[in-house]
């Protein structure tokens, strides 16, 4: 597994159910784009240039809606700040890379392609290609969402109720594969818990914003936990809890 | 043309966001405390974005009832995630159980 084209293999065979996943997204993008109000070119430079599904999605449906472009960007924006968590976390493993890594590498960065990714680099054996594997996942996802979006343009009519196939539920499925190993101890179950939870209270919210609620409510609850389980404080500083 | 400057905006708020940290890693050196907090973010993300998928697959309605494919698939996944650790096996287990639920139902 350490040569760089294992790494580079094995990072698009596991993020296939999540390219799965992401082909009924990547046609429904394309097959409302042009009726949404996009011209084939932006729709077609979204997928390539942007890359960003959620995003996509969200501008595309403000376009129709007759928002301005300033608008638009400022919407991305705030919908993409998640990635700012995933570059952060992925940033003392992709520090030792060259700058014409981190370039494509940053800009193919996906929540699956983290996911993967993440996965790679937290395993315990000291291969020195994980960034081959991380590629290897970015360019199946690109190609793939690259493929639909180009699908969905000019076929998507002849394609019926692919939103009820349930693909997406291989998303889930894999997500939920890469959390359980991480579920060892308290720390992690209280933040995978509390995430998950305020995720669904703040589902409601526009441009991704519960889910970026949602993620720090767990970090910072897991953290705390970690550090109080270590360190417990004395009870008189903590007014609601039982002194032990 | 305003689609053009759309693209070009939107290119940029989103590469720069995934760039930022790569950019400045030779000059940033991240506090242990926040490398340690980011541990986190894997289940903590993840769990943010498959909890509302499974509960709410359509966005809307909430299903917390049993004939739901997308919770029994979920249950499944957890289930044999702890039993056997093992990816592709989690990943095949519910995506059989979630259609032959949505078959069966």
């Amino acid at each position: 597994m350490s040569r760089p084209r294992s790494e580079f293999w094995a990072g698009a065979r596991d993020s296939f159910p999540l390219v799965l996943g992401a082909v009924p997204f990547g046609i429904i993008f394309g097959t409302l784009a042009e009726s949404g109000g996009l011209s084939l070119g932006a729709a077609v430079a979204f997928s390539a240039i942007v890359f960003a599904g959620s995003a996509q999605f969200i501008a595309l449906g403000m376009v129709t809606a007759g928002a301005s472009w300033p608008m638009v960007v400022l919407t991305t924006f705030v919908v993409n700040f998640r990635h700012l968590l995933y570059s952060t976390s992925l940033l003392p493993f992709v520090r030792k890379l060259p700058q014409r890594w981190r370039l494509p590498l940053a800009f193919w960065l996906t929540d699956e392609t983290f996911a993967v990714a993440i996965r790679r680099y937290h395993d315990s054996d000291d291969s020195e290609h994980k960034h081959w594997y991380y590629l290897g996942s970015c360019v199946f996802m690109y190609l793939n969402w690259q493929a639909c979006t180009f699908l969905g343009l000019f076929f998507g009519r002849t394609l019926p109720g692919l939103e009820s196939w349930g693909l997406d539920f291989a998303m889930s499925a894999t997500f939920i594969g890469i959390v359980v190993p991480y579920l060892k101890n308290r720390p992690m179950i209280a933040a995978a818990v509390v995430s998950g939870g305020t995720g669904l209270l703040l589902h409601g919210l526009p441009n991704k914003l519960g889910l970026i609620l949602a993620t720090l409510a767990g970090v910072a609850t897991g953290f705390l936990l970690e550090r109080w389980l270590a360190h417990p404080e004395p009870a008189e500083s903590l007014g609601e809890q039982e002194s032990a | 043309m305003s689609e053009v400057w759309m693209v070009l905006g939107m290119f940029l708020a989103t590469f720069l966001i995934r760039y930022l940290p790569y950019g400045v890693a030779d000059a940033l050196r991240l506090p242990e405390a926040l490398e340690r907090a980011l541990r986190y973010v894997p289940p903590a993300v993840l769990m943010a974005i498959v909890v509302p998928a499974v509960l709410l697959p359509d966005g809307q309605t909430w299903r917390l009832d049993w004939q739901n494919p997308y919770l029994f698939g979920a249950g499944v996944a957890f289930a044999v995630g702890w039993w056997k650790n093992h990816l592709l096996l989690t990943i095949l287990s519910a995506m059989l159980a979630f259609f032959a639920w949505q078959a069966l139902l």
